[in-house]
């Protein structure tokens, strides 16, 4: 029997049997729909960790002063607090030909008022790289200017919602502002943005580093973010920072060196587990669906014994019994996985639609994996009926008993 | 042609056991007419199934051809089938969905001919019969005699060696039933060899042989 006869005798019977059809179509696009629309769900919430990370900066180092770490030494006998990284560290590290860039940071609260109107502010004092290693947004004016890391100015950007607060419809650019005792000049504010990993930009009023420093009355400073070169160059320049630090502080390694890559592939494994559990969970409607297209086949082939004793009359042996049925049920639960397809791809189009920020994405295994189930769920469950009629005796089933 | 050597045949039917073949012989020439009467229960049908291989013997030989077909495998006894006999049932057995071409062509279909072929052999027996207008028409559309005539021309579309009827004018009106018998007549002035199960006396007395059957036994 040709291959194309079989498939076509399988349609046949498909339309012949219009109801059993429709509701073995519809579960099986049901089940398919639903493993596309879960994963993409939990793909959707990995790719927008992944998005959310990479606005804080690509190929991007942490230096946090102090180790995080416990040896198992003696404690020591003196109080001994890691040295502070200053300023002069961070001049010092521009030296290594891995980092692009590199912007300090220091942070504390402090009032901030203009007029009549003053907000307690978060206070952040960095450097011209900022912007870029940050990927900040001006709304209006510049960023801090560049020069030297050690040098002070009385200059500020002021974040969207606090300058919205302070200047209201006003322009603020070139007004000046007072901060604790200390007086700046706000020179740009920063486009309106989201809440990035905590952070959020619109409260912040950002000024030379040594001006926070003065302001704070410290020398030390939070942070250092450090911009490499590339991807492949962020081991490198690890141990360059390690080494130039230790280098100036007699030889002690007293820092941490966070990458963004370590905290990005944390949770990206997390989501990518998500996504695999949704999977299985939405293929459980698969295996539903499945056992329906046994019962329903075993129905039909009670419903079409005397159809099954004519083929066997006619000269189909046992093999090709089989072969027709099976043909029908994959038929069936292949053009269900269509369906199921257009549905789930329609369904995110959908969900996309309400809810543009969260990217609503099927993973391609998932679609893969989706309709393969279906396929060998309908082969798997059809083959129990496809074996029971093929075991009919012509002699009964023809006289329908 | 076709020939039984001491056939038997039982059926367990509760704690009995029936003898629906009971030690039968039979030599059928090549072209022969034959018909099978008796009353219901006779063995009839039963032998009928046992020359067309849709039943298995318990007992005796069963020569097809010159070939002993009673040892072949499922599949060699399907290959038999398909290839030598042809079979018109009581209640035509046609399958509803599909038209009256595509009903004939089945057979064709299970054999692998390639659709070129099919669709000229299926048009020479549909014609045969004078069942080209009817050839679009499903079975529900169709009377009972043309719908015995399609299932003849699915029998015959094969160009089998032997035909086996099992009362095939059971379900038809006296003219519908006449009309049937004389397109199996004409089949077998072709050469075909007929079997022809019926109770009608009218009917039966046309073949050249009458087999009359009791209990599982040929009477002679």
């Amino acid at each position: 029997m040709r291959i194309n006869d079989v498939i076509q005798f399988a349609f046949h019977a498909m339309q012949g049997y219009r109801t059993r059809t429709y509701l073995m179509l519809l579960a099986m696009a049901i089940g398919v729909a639903s493993v596309i629309l879960l994963t993409s769900l939990g793909e959707g919430a990995r790719l927008y960790v992944t998005q959310q990370f990479s606005s804080l900066g690509t190929n991007l180092l942490i230096i946090l002063p102090g180790r995080s770490e416990t040896t198992g030494v003696m404690p020591p006998m003196m109080g001994e607090t890691p040295r502070d990284l200053t300023l002069q560290d961070v001049e010092a590290l521009q030296r290594s030909r891995h980092v692009k860039q590199l912007a300090p940071i220091v942070v504390g609260a402090a009032p901030v008022s203009y007029q009549q109107l003053e907000r307690e502010v978060m206070i952040m004092g960095s450097t011209a790289s900022l912007f870029s290693v940050r990927q900040l947004i001006l709304s209006r004016g510049q960023f801090l200017p560049e020069q030297e890391i050690t040098r002070a100015s009385p200059v500020c950007v002021l974040g969207y919602t606090l300058n919205k607060e302070l200047f209201g419809s006003l322009s603020s650019l070139g007004k000046w502002v007072r901060v604790s005792e200390y007086r700046c000049r706000v020179i740009g504010v920063l486009e309106e943005e989201g809440v990035s990993l905590g952070m959020h930009m619109g409260e912040v009023l950002i000024m030379p580093a040594a001006s926070a420093q003065a302001l704070f009355n410290i020398n030390s400073v939070f942070r250092v973010l450090v911009e490499t070169r590339s991807q492949d160059e962020m081991e490198k320049a690890r141990q360059d920072v390690i080494e130039i630090i230790s280098a100036r502080h007699d030889g002690e390694d007293d820092i941490t060196v966070l990458s963004q890559d370590a905290l990005l592939s944390t949770f990206d494994r997390i989501l990518t587990a998500l996504t695999y559990s949704l999977g299985g969970i939405a293929a459980i409607s698969l295996l539903v669906a499945g056992i329906m297209i046994m019962n329903v086949m075993l129905v039909a082939a009670a419903q079409r014994t005397a159809e099954i004793g004519l083929l066997k009359a006619l000269g189909a042996p046992r093999k090709q019994i089989i072969i027709l049925f099976l043909t029908e049920s994959a038929c069936l639960s292949l053009v269900g996985a269509m369906l199921g397809l257009i549905f789930g791809l329609a369904g995110n189009w959908v969900l996309q639609g309400y809810f543009p920020d969260f990217p609503f994405q099927a993973p391609d295994w998932a679609l893969w994996a989706a309709v393969g189930v279906a396929l060998s769920t309908g082969i798997i469950f059809g083959l129990l009926p496809a074996r029971h009629a093929a075991n009919l005796d012509p002699v009964l089933a023809l006289s329908g008993r | 042609m076709i020939e039984l050597d001491h056939i038997f045949r039982t059926f367990k039917v509760g704690d009995e056991l029936v003898h629906g073949l009971d030690d039968v012989c039979l030599d059928i020439k090549d072209g022969e007419y034959i018909s099978i009467m008796g009353p219901s229960g006779s063995g009839k049908s039963t032998l009928l199934n046992a020359i067309g291989l849709l039943d298995q013997l318990n007992e005796g030989r069963y020569f097809l051809d010159g070939a002993d077909v009673t040892e072949l495998t499922e599949l060699e006894q399907s290959r038999v089938r398909r290839e030598k006999i042809g079979f018109v049932f009581q209640t035509f057995h046609l399958i509803p969905r599909l038209t009256a071409a595509e009903n004939v062509a089945l057979p064709l279909i299970l054999a692998g001919v390639d659709h070129a072929e099919r669709e000229q052999r299926v048009n020479e027996a549909l014609e045969s019969l004078s069942l080209s207008n009817r050839s679009h028409h499903r079975p529900d559309q169709l009377s009972g005699g043309q719908k015995q005539r399609v299932a003849i021309a699915r029998a015959v579309v094969t160009k089998p060696v032997v035909l086996l009827a099992d009362e095939p004018t059971g379900n038809l009106d006296h003219a519908s039933g006449i009309e049937v018998i004389n397109i199996l007549e004409k089949l077998n002035q072709q050469g075909i060899t007929l079997l022809l199960v019926t109770h009608d006396i009218e009917l039966g007395v046309r073949a050249h042989r009458i087999i009359h059957m009791m209990d599982g036994k040929v009477l002679t």
